[in-house]
C-alpha cells in the first residue's frame, strides 16, 4: 500500500507533462529541417529547442520517473512508511526551481549550448545552476533510498531485501556516484567561467568528466524499465519469475560495469590515449552481459506465464500468451528495439566500427530506441500498472492502452531505422538545417522525411498516453487487490551478504572509476596548455 | 523447458540454475569473441584510434607553428606520403575544399582556433572531434578518385549548420602534377 500517493503522483505527473512538451519540441525539430520545411530562418531556433528537448529527457524526465517509483517501490516491498517524506518534497522543489531557472535562459536564447553543455563553449550561468539543483534533488532522493532500506534491514536482520527494492537502491547508487563526472565539471569547469572568474577551460578534460555521467546515466534511465522487466512484468501476465538470484546478479553487474566505460563516447578525441580507449571498450562490451542475463530471465519468466496457461510445444506456448495485456505488449515491444537498439550498441563499441557512425544521424537513431524506445515503453508500462493504486479508480482504457503502445512502438521504428540509415550515409547530428540539393545529401531527403513522420506517430501515442492517465482520474473508484510484485518460482529465503546489500558492489564501482578513469583526469588537469579562451554563446560576456 | 515439480523443489532448482548457467557461459563467450574481433582488427589492420596526445595553442594558430595559413592544405612527404593540415573554426574549415592523391597513405593533422568541431568525410570511415587546445592526427589512405562532404558533426554554434567543406580525392598521376609547382596544395570546388 502506498501511503504517499501524492508525492508519487506528483512526481509522475510532472515528469510526464513535460515529457509531452518535450516530444512536441522533438518532433517541431525533424519536421523544421527536413525537406517538408525550408531552412530556417533563425536556426538558434531550433538549438534552443534541441537544448530543452535534451535537458528535459535526459535530465528532469528519467530523474522525476526513477524517484516517484523509487518511492512507490520503498513502500510497497518494505511495507513501511517512507522515512523523510519532507526531504522527498524538498527534492521535488529543488528539481522545479531548477528546471525554471534552466529553462527561461534556454528559451531567451542565452544557453544554446545543447544538454551536453560543450564548453569553452559558455552560456549564461542560470542553465548551468539549475541542472545542477535538478541533480542536488535527485541526490536527497539518492540518501532516501539508502536511509530506508538500512532502516528495514535493521528491523529485519537477515531477511532478504526484496528483489525491487535491492534494484531501486543499486538504480540510486548509480544515479548518486555516475551525476559526479558533470558535477564535477560545472562547479570546477563550467561555472566559474559562466561567472566570470575565470576565462579559460580545458574543453577536452570537460570532455572526461561529462563522459563519466554520460554512459552511466543510460543505465540510470534504464533502471525503472529493468525493475519493470523482474518485478511487474511476470505477475501481471500470470507467470513467476524464473530466478531471483540471476536478476540480482544482472542489477549489481550494471551497478559495476555502467561506469568505467564512458571513454567509448570518445573514441574520436584527441586527449585521450589509445590505451585508455581499449580498455573502455573491453569494459563497454561486459556491460552487455546483464542485459543478455536479463533476455533469458525474462524471456523464461514469459514461458512460464504461458506454460501455466496451457501452452505447448517448443514455440507453440507463444500462442498461449496474454498478448491482450498491456504489460505483455509493452514488454515485447521493449525486447525487440532493445534487441535493435543493443545490437546498434555493439557497433558503436567498438572502435573500428564506430569510427563510421560517430556523432552522425546513427547515434541519434540508436539512443532514441534504446531510451525513447525501449526504456520509455516501460515507463508507461510503470504507470499503467501504478495508476489504479494511486488514484483508487479503475483503468478502463485497455484498448486504448494497446493502441497507444503500439503507436509508440511504430512511430519509433519508423523514427529511428531512417535515422540509422542516413548516420551510414555520413548525415551529422545537430543541425537545423540541411542542403539537400546537394550531390551526396539528395537520396537522405526522404528517409529525414520518414523520420518526421514517425516523429509524428509518437506525438500522438504521447497525447493518447497522457489522455489515458488524465481520465483515470475520473473513472469509477475501484478498491484494487493489494499491489504485489512478482513471485520467483524459487523465492529466496536467505541470501548471501553480497546479493543482500550493495556495500561490496558499490567499492567495486567506485575502485573501477578510479583506475579507469583516474590517470586520464589527473593527466588532463596538469595539462595547462590545453586551457582555452572560453567563447562566449547568445552574446553575453 | 522448466517443470517445476512439485515433489521435489530441490530437483527444479538445481535445473533452473544449470540452464542459467550454460546461458551465463554463452553470453560471456560471445563477450569475449567481440573483444577478441576488436583486439584483431586492431593490431591486425592497424586501425587504431588516434592515440598521441598533443596540445595546440588556439590564440596563436595564426602567427606560428604547423597550422599558420600557408601551411595549411595537402603537402608531400620526402617518403611519398601525404600531410593534410587543417583548421575548424566557427563556421568553416581552412581550407574549405581538400585535395589528396587516391592509394596514398595520408596523415591528418587538425585543431580547431575555438570551439569544440568535429569532422568527417562522407563514404568512408574518417571521423574525428577537432578540439582547441589539441591536435587530432590520424592517418588513412583513399582507394578511389572521386569527391566527397565534409560536414562539421559537432555542435559549434548557431551557424553549425553551415560548416561543411569539400574533399577531393584526384589520381596519384594527377596529384603529382599538381603538387610540382606548389608547396601546399588545396582546391576549388
Amino acid at each position: 500500500m502506498i501511503s504517499n500517493k501524492r508525492l508519487v503522483l506528483a512526481h509522475f505527473w510532472l515528469a510526464f507533462a513535460i515529457f509531452g512538451l518535450a516530444v512536441l519540441l522533438g518532433e517541431w525539430q525533424m519536421f523544421i529541417r527536413s525537406p517538408l520545411h525550408g531552412w530556417i530562418h533563425n536556426p538558434d531556433l531550433y538549438y534552443r529547442s534541441v537544448t530543452a528537448h535534451g535537458t528535459v529527457m535526459g535530465y528532469v524526465f528519467p530523474t522525476l520517473i526513477a524517484m516517484g517509483f523509487g518511492y512507490a517501490i520503498a513502500e510497497l516491498s518494505l511495507n513501511q512508511p517512507l522515512i523523510g517524506r519532507r526531504w522527498a518534497w524538498a527534492g521535488y522543489a529543488l528539481i522545479i526551481v531548477g528546471s525554471i531557472s534552466a529553462v527561461i535562459p534556454v528559451a531567451m536564447g542565452l544557453d544554446s549550448v545543447l544538454y551536453t553543455f560543450y564548453p569553452p563553449m559558455i552560456g549564461n550561468a542560470f542553465y548551468y545552476i539549475g541542472v545542477v539543483l535538478v541533480v542536488v534533488g535527485s541526490w536527497i532522493w539518492v540518501a532516501l533510498m539508502g536511509i530506508n532500506l538500512h532502516a528495514w534491514k535493521r528491523a529485519h536482520p537477515g531477511a532478504p531485501v526484496p528483489l525491487a527494492m535491492f534494484a531501486n537502491v543499486a538504480g540510486a547508487y548509480l544515479w548518486g556516484w555516475t551525476a559526479i563526472g558533470a558535477a564535477l565539471e560545472l562547479l570546477f569547469q563550467i561555472l566559474p567561467v559562466a561567472l566570470g572568474l575565470s576565462h579559460t577551460i580545458n574543453a577536452g578534460l570537460s570532455r572526461v568528466l561529462f563522459s563519466w555521467t554520460l554512459h552511466a546515466i543510460v543505465y540510470f534511465w534504464l533502471m525503472p524499465a529493468y525493475i519493470a522487466f523482474y518485478t511487474i512484468v511476470p505477475r501481471a501476465i500470470g507467470g513467476r519469475l524464473y530466478s531471483d538470484t540471476m536478476a540480482r546478479i544482472s542489477f549489481v553487474l550494471f551497478l559495476v560495469f555502467a561506469m568505467p566505460i564512458g571513454i567509448h563516447h570518445l573514441f574520436a578525441d584527441p586527449q585521450i590515449g589509445s590505451g585508455f580507449k581499449f580498455v573502455h571498450s573491453v569494459f563497454t562490451a561486459m556491460v552487455s552481459v546483464p542485459t543478455l542475463l536479463t533476455v533469458f530471465t525474462i524471456c523464461a519468466s514469459v514461458e512460464i506465464a504461458a506454460r501455466l496457461r496451457g501452452g505447448k510445444g517448443a514455440f507453440g506456448w507463444l500462442k498461449a500468451l496474454p498478448w491482450d495485456n498491456p504489460q505483455m505488449l509493452a514488454l515485447t515491444f521493449s525486447f525487440v528495439m532493445l534487441g535493435f537498439g543493443g545490437a546498434g550498441g555493439l557497433i558503436n563499441m567498438s572502435y573500428q566500427l564506430d569510427s563510421t557512425i560517430h556523432n552522425t544521424q546513427w547515434v541519434t537513431g540508436h539512443f532514441h530506441l534504446i531510451f525513447g524506445g525501449a526504456i520509455v515503453i516501460m515507463y508507461f508500462a510503470i504507470a499503467y500498472d501504478l495508476w489504479p493504486h494511486l488514484t483508487g479508480r479503475a483503468m478502463q482504457d485497455l484498448r486504448l492502452i494497446r493502441t497507444q503502445l503500439w503507436l509508440w512502438f511504430i512511430g519509433m521504428i519508423v523514427t529511428t531505422f531512417p535515422w540509422h540509415y542516413v548516420g551510414i550515409l555520413g548525415m551529422p547530428r545537430r543541425m537545423a538545417y540541411y542542403d539537400y540539393t546537394a550531390p551526396g545529401m539528395s537520396a537522405e531527403g526522404v528517409a529525414v522525411v520518414m523520420s518526421a513522420v514517425g516523429g509524428a506517430l509518437l506525438v500522438l501515442s504521447a497525447l493518447l498516453f497522457l489522455t489515458i492517465l488524465y481520465r483515470n482520474h475520473s473513472a469509477n473508484r475501484v478498491e484494487p487487490a493489494p499491489f504485489t510484485f512478482s513471485q520467483a518460482i524459487h523465492e529466496p529465503t536467505s541470501l548471501p551478504l553480497a546479493l543482500n546489500g550493495l556495500g561490496l558492489w558499490v567499492g567495486l564501482m567506485i575502485a573501477l572509476t578510479i583506475t579507469n578513469y583516474g590517470y586520464p583526469i589527473l593527466q588532463l588537469i596538469g595539462l595547462h596548455d590545453a586551457d582555452v579562451p572560453a567563447v562566449y554563446s547568445g552574446g553575453q560576456q | 523447458m522448466v517443470q517445476a515439480s512439485p515433489a521435489d523443489p530441490h530437483d527444479s532448482a538445481a535445473l533452473t540454475a544449470r540452464i542459467e548457467k550454460r546461458w551465463a557461459l554463452m553470453v560471456v563467450s560471445i563477450v569475449a569473441l567481440l573483444v577478441a574481433m576488436v583486439i584483431f582488427t586492431g593490431l591486425h589492420w592497424a586501425m587504431m584510434p588516434p592515440s598521441r596526445v598533443e596540445t595546440a595553442d588556439p590564440t596563436t594558430l595564426h602567427v606560428s607553428g604547423e597550422f599558420v595559413e600557408s601551411n595549411l592544405g595537402s603537402s608531400v612527404e620526402a617518403d611519398g606520403s601525404v600531410t593534410v593540415r587543417m583548421i575548424g573554426q566557427q563556421y568553416s574549415f581552412t581550407p574549405q575544399c581538400i585535395v589528396v592523391p587516391a592509394q596514398t597513405p595520408i596523415t591528418f593533422r587538425a585543431t580547431s582556433a575555438d570551439v569544440v568541431h568535429g569532422m568527417l568525410i562522407t563514404g568512408t570511415n574518417i571521423n574525428s572531434m577537432i578540439e582547441p587546445g589539441y591536435i587530432s592526427t590520424f592517418k588513412t589512405e583513399f582507394d578511389k578518385p572521386g569527391n566527397h562532404l565534409m560536414p562539421c558533426h559537432e555542435f559549434c554554434g548557431v551557424g553549425h549548420e553551415a560548416m561543411w567543406a569539400n574533399v577531393k580525392v584526384v589520381d596519384k598521376g594527377t596529384f603529382s602534377k599538381m603538387a610540382a609547382d606548389t608547396r601546399r596544395l588545396t582546391c576549388d570546388l
